[in-house]
């Protein structure tokens, strides 16, 4: 164990979380996860700050091109169906954020260049908060929010 | 063995709708056990992606609040009926799993 927990120090970036992780869990694989996953961004605690890890800035151009559906009451904060759908053209990419979230970045998807600005999924909301899409074409981040209000919360507590 | 991975996708004219259901119990880290008080570790996936004829069209990248057995949908241009798509997902202890599916 302390052998395994020893090689993964070794590992450089990944190190501090990995073992955040492993000595949380007890449980190591010598395998690195994943060096595209941007941990700072997900361990961000503000909107900001998890733009500037995730895209390098958090300049927002406000767009009425983006749609979020997402309920205006979500009974159960635990399971809140979010969906963003844009016209803005070549998207490549689209996050969710929650912005009462302990830790704000929800999802990253990257699309494919014949993929279309759509994606659907659940998140969890820790309470009533704005749900913002960032949609990133070119160089430029586009968002939209939309307020979900929340009564009961959804990470547990 | 079964797949943690169940996917649906229908093409109609150019575009194909993904939608697919994966079992896991995406655990922030952030709940303690009522029983023992002790935290119960974050488990999660951290990254899906889907393949069509080989090439990514799609790369989720998910953190601890994306809803458990998550849902994820997507649409791509450019599949017919019978394609091959392959989801697969990575999550924070290593573990992963792949489903090779069809374009209905």
């Amino acid at each position: 164990m302390s052998n395994m927990k020893r090689r993964t120090f070794l590992k450089g970036t990944l190190a501090a979380g990995a073992v955040g992780v492993a000595a949380s869990t007890g449980l190591l694989t010598p395998r690195t996860v994943l060096a595209a996953w941007p941990t700072a961004a997900f361990d961000a605690k503000t909107v900001s700050d998890s733009l500037k890890a995730l895209m390098g800035s958090d300049k927002l151009d406000g767009s009425d091109k983006i749609k979020i559906k997402a309920p205006d009451i979500a009974e159960n904060g635990a399971v809140v169906p979010v969906s963003v759908e844009t016209s803005i053209s070549d998207p490549s990419s689209i996050s969710i954020l929650a912005e009462k979230n302990a830790s704000p970045l929800s999802a990253s998807f990257n699309l494919g260049s014949g993929t279309e600005g759509f994606v659907a999924t659940r998140v969890k909301l820790a309470k009533t908060t704005s749900v913002i899409a960032v949609v990133k074409a070119g160089d430029t981040l586009y968002s939209s929010g939309k307020e979900v209000k929340v009564t009961i919360g959804g990470c547990g507590g | 063995m079964a797949s943690s991975i169940k996917v649906r996708a229908k093409v109609s004219g150019d575009v194909t709708t993904v939608k697919t259901l994966i079992s896991h119990p995406m655990e922030t880290g952030l709940r303690k056990d009522k029983k023992t008080k002790k935290p119960i570790p974050a488990h999660f996936i951290q990254e899906v992606t889907c393949e069509h004829n080989g090439n990514n069209v799609m790369t989720a990248l998910w953190g601890g609040s994306i809803s458990k057995n998550p849902y994820l949908s997507f649409r791509f241009k450019g599949g017919k009926s019978g394609d091959a798509l392959k989801i697969r997902w990575v999550d924070n202890k290593g573990e992963s799993d792949s489903l090779d599916a069809k374009i209905s």
